[in-house]
């Protein structure tokens, strides 16, 4: 087969799955199984192909017309460079690992039929988006994954919590998405062409009339589904979604998107430096945000999530000064290392039968009951802290390498300032990150309290995919550090002396600040009891992290913080500790700024409608409702009285015709 | 035979039935008086069919072949009917049309105003 077809045939594998999953959910569950995990595996293998014959050399280009449209055609186009093979590997990985998990994790589950095929048509519009070569089909591919990442969020439709999520979701996506979609077709108009290649040939030859406005315009829809300042907040609250929609949507899928993108078309925001530094700004913003935010959440997913929101800063951040090599390298370590994070933590959450970290620090022995998750957790989160040589180390100082350089002078694509502003952010987010993720480990392995529940051991489905993952995690950034420049622009990804120093000192310095925090906290934790658990911890996993994600607002309060004075995030930020659980009340901002006017306006709506319109509707009905009373009296169901009627009336007519005919 | 003979007889008859569908309160009698008319529409037939081929306008006789339909579709007519009327009678045990009201429209089924679950299922799909 050649290359093409191998590639046509990545995302086609998954969508067919799919489609075979929904069909033959309810009437052949046994072929459920085989339906979710095969094609993904099938569609790794054969995206391996793809990148092992491309190998990073020119980029394979297809393509066939779509559909003429009058003015810009739109076609059915493959553009495989180094990039778009090496990410959709990663996406066929981690969405292979995640079906595999999944049929542990919701081996119970009465709804995994649907599930499954939705995981699969996720991963199908992934790859589509990897892979396409033409913005239109692209922008297919990123609307199939917002609905997708509706109905997958929303799985748990149970709980209030996850209905509210699943349509924040949806709607903050797609706030940046209509944004998106006008940048497109500017975009399409000036270059006279979806095609990528044809619009980067444009932008080359300096043919944008509007570069700045296309960039502003396509950033919003990256923001949202990247979730970037400030459209990130669908992002935490998407954490009442079951835990391997977590891992997919936020390592290799949704929020990989928009990344992906602006590496793609990176030459067309380059073309704007007013773009590049509001992508600079956007990147230090969320990093340091959802630094802070994520040293304050109290339950395991919701800091792993903010952890992502932060990684992905380092991305955009990454792209803001104009190193998409960086960037994409980043964004395949974080993959592996995220989707790990993620699965280890369901596995956490399921032995401990709570999501909540402060209850999770009042049981002992939580790591002796998921040996697996610990040790490989441990590794996620040192590769997440950057300490080398963690596969996280290697991609973190290639991102910070490349703002040293643009801020120390060389010259680049973006402006100076861009540099420096990227390059404060990173450092002072890598301390940050260092900080959550001991906080995390701590708070969850160091627990010390009443033994933690025994539930037996975690399905080997589970348990192997997290080993799976946590060969990437450790050694995927030593190894590939020296080859990757080789499939990407050729820029040296290898970390320099000063920034690795630097990075590495203050996430050393951030664990320890930490650690300290802890110990001086953790005296107070038996003063306070907390703690609440599933009321069915010997469910599957998916039962029981559905029944933790429900209870913890009525045992604590509040969804994303405990009232635990034993949190070292507590003693670390201050008074600073409340507004970051809160995500510095970006929602409730929203909420008065977007929510209640819209509410407002629906409810204005609905009084027009209802008042105002439906009133000329029953004024125009009253008449004929008054004669057909009138009429209706006739009615009085005797057949004589009728027929006593029809005679009279063939009586008027007859001498009537009669008059008319003798003239009178 | 002068015209006029059948022609006045068949309106006597005619007018005789048309006064017992008004009138009378039992369906068989209302059934039998509308046999009535029916004949009396067969006798006009037959009597202008015969004046009419007289005068050679019309040397087919339609007149002659429509009374034969009409006696054809009222001994159908009759047999419904009576089929129609012994079935309500066995369930009413009347045959007596004063008392069959049923298709009357009553003040209480107004269609604008139904009750009130109707109501709220309005209100829910809208």
């Amino acid at each position: 087969m050649t290359t093409t077809t191998l590639a046509a045939l990545v995302p086609l594998l998954p969508f067919l799955g799919a489609v075979a999953g929904l069909l033959l959910g309810r009437t052949a569950p046994g072929f459920v199984r085989p339906l979710a995990v095969l094609p993904p595996l099938a569609s790794l293998v054969l995206a391996a192909l793809v990148a092992a014959r491309q190998g990073g050399g020119r980029a394979i280009d297809a393509y066939t017309l779509l559909t003429p449209t009058g003015s810009v055609p739109v076609d059915l186009a493959l553009h495989i460079d180094g990039f778009a093979a090496l990410v959709a590997v990663l996406v066929a990985f981690v969405a292979t690992c995640v079906q595999i998990y999944s049929t542990g994790y919701l081996r119970d589950d009465p709804r995994y039929p649907s599930y499954a095929a939705l995981v699969s048509l996720f991963t199908s519009a992934m790859l589509l988006v990897v892979y396409s070569g033409d913005l239109i089909v692209l922008l297919v591919g990123w609307e199939v994954m917002g609905i997708c990442s509706y109905f997958l969020v929303g799985h748990y439709w149970g709980t209030p919590e996850a209905r509210a999520a699943s349509l924040k979701a949806f709607l903050v996506t797609k706030l940046g998405d209509l944004p998106f979609l006008i940048g497109l077709f500017a975009l399409g108009t000036d270059a006279g062409s979806f095609r990528i290649t044809r619009v980067l040939g444009a932008v080359a030859s300096g043919g944008l009339d509007h570069p700045t406005v296309i960039a502003l315009l396509l950033l919003a829809g990256v923001a949202g589904k990247s979730a970037q300042f400030p459209l990130h907040t669908w992002l935490p609250d998407a954490m009442a979604g079951p835990t391997p929609v977590s891992a997919l949507i936020h390592a290799a899928t949704m929020v990989a998107a928009g990344v992906y993108f602006v590496a793609r078309l990176l030459p067309v925001f380059e073309a704007s430096a007013a773009a590049m530094t509001v992508l600079a700004v956007m990147a230090a913003v969320t990093m340091l945000g959802s630094g802070l935010a994520a040293l304050a959440q109290d339950d395991i997913k919701r800091v792993l999530a903010y952890s992502t929101i932060g990684q992905l800063g380092y991305m955009t951040g990454a792209l803001a000064v104009g190193d998409r090599g960086a960037a994409v390298f980043h964004l395949l370590s974080h993959g592996a290392f995220k989707a790990l994070l993620f699965l280890a933590g369901g596995a956490v959450i399921h032995a401990a039968g709570t999501n909540s970290l402060a209850a999770m620090s009042r049981m002992s022995h939580l790591r002796d009951r998921v040996p697996d998750a610990f040790w490989t957790m441990t590794v996620a989160l040192l590769a997440l802290a950057a300490i080398p040589p963690f596969s996280g180390f290697f991609s973190k100082e290639s991102v910070l390498a490349a703002a040293e350089r643009l801020a120390t002078g060389h010259p680049g694509p973006a402006p100076g300032a861009a540099g420096w502003i990227v390059l404060v952010a990173a450092l002072a987010t890598a301390l940050l990150t260092a900080a959550y993720a001991t906080r995390l480990w701590l708070l969850a392995f160091r627990g010390r309290g009443a033994e933690a529940p025994d539930h037996g051991r975690q399905p080997l489905t589970m348990t192997v995919v997290l080993w799976v993952l946590a060969l990437p995690s450790l050694a995927f950034g030593a190894l590939a550090y020296r080859t990757l420049p080789g499939w990407f622009d050729g820029r040296s990804l290898a970390p320099t002396l000063l920034t690795s120093v630097l990075g590495t000192g203050l996430a050393v310095v951030g664990g320890l600040l930490a650690y300290g925090a802890w110990q001086r906290a953790a005296a107070r934790a038996p003063r306070v009891p907390l703690g609440a658990v599933a009321a069915h911890p010997e469910g599957d996993a998916g039962l029981v992290e559905a029944e933790a994600i429900a209870a913890h607002e009525p045992a604590y309060g509040d969804i994303a913080q405990a009232p635990d004075p034993a949190d070292p995030g507590r003693l670390l930020l201050g008074p600073l500790f409340g507004p970051a659980a809160a995500g510095f009340h970006l929602d409730a901002v929203y909420s008065a700024l977007f929510v209640r006017p819209v509410l407002g306006a629906a409810s204005l709506v609905r009084f027009l409608d209802r008042e105002v319109v439906d009133t000329y509707v029953r004024g125009a009905a009253a008449l004929p409702r008054l004669l057909g009373a009138a009429v209706r009296r006739a009615q009085t169901g005797n057949v004589q009285t009728y027929v006593s009627a029809l005679l009279a009336g063939t009586v008027v007519l007859t001498v009537a015709v009669l008059l008319v005919a003798s003239g009178a | 035979m002068h015209l006029a003979y059948p022609a006045v007889l068949a309106a006597l008859l005619f007018c005789t039935g048309l006064y017992g569908v008004l009138a009378r309160r039992n369906a068989i009698l209302v059934l039998m008086s509308v046999e009535l008319m029916l004949n009396a529409v067969n006798l006009n037939l037959v009597a202008f069919d015969v004046w009419l081929s007289r005068t050679a306008q019309d040397t087919l006789h339609s007149g002659q072949a429509l009374a034969l339909f009409t006696i054809a579709i009222a001994a159908a007519e009759i047999g419904i009917g009576l089929a129609i009327v012994l079935a309500v009678y066995r369930d009413r045990a009347t045959a007596d049309i004063d008392r069959l009201r049923d298709t009357a429209e009553t003040p209480g089924d107004d269609p604008d105003h139904p009750d009130a679950s109707g109501t709220e299922k309005a209100e829910a799909t809208a």
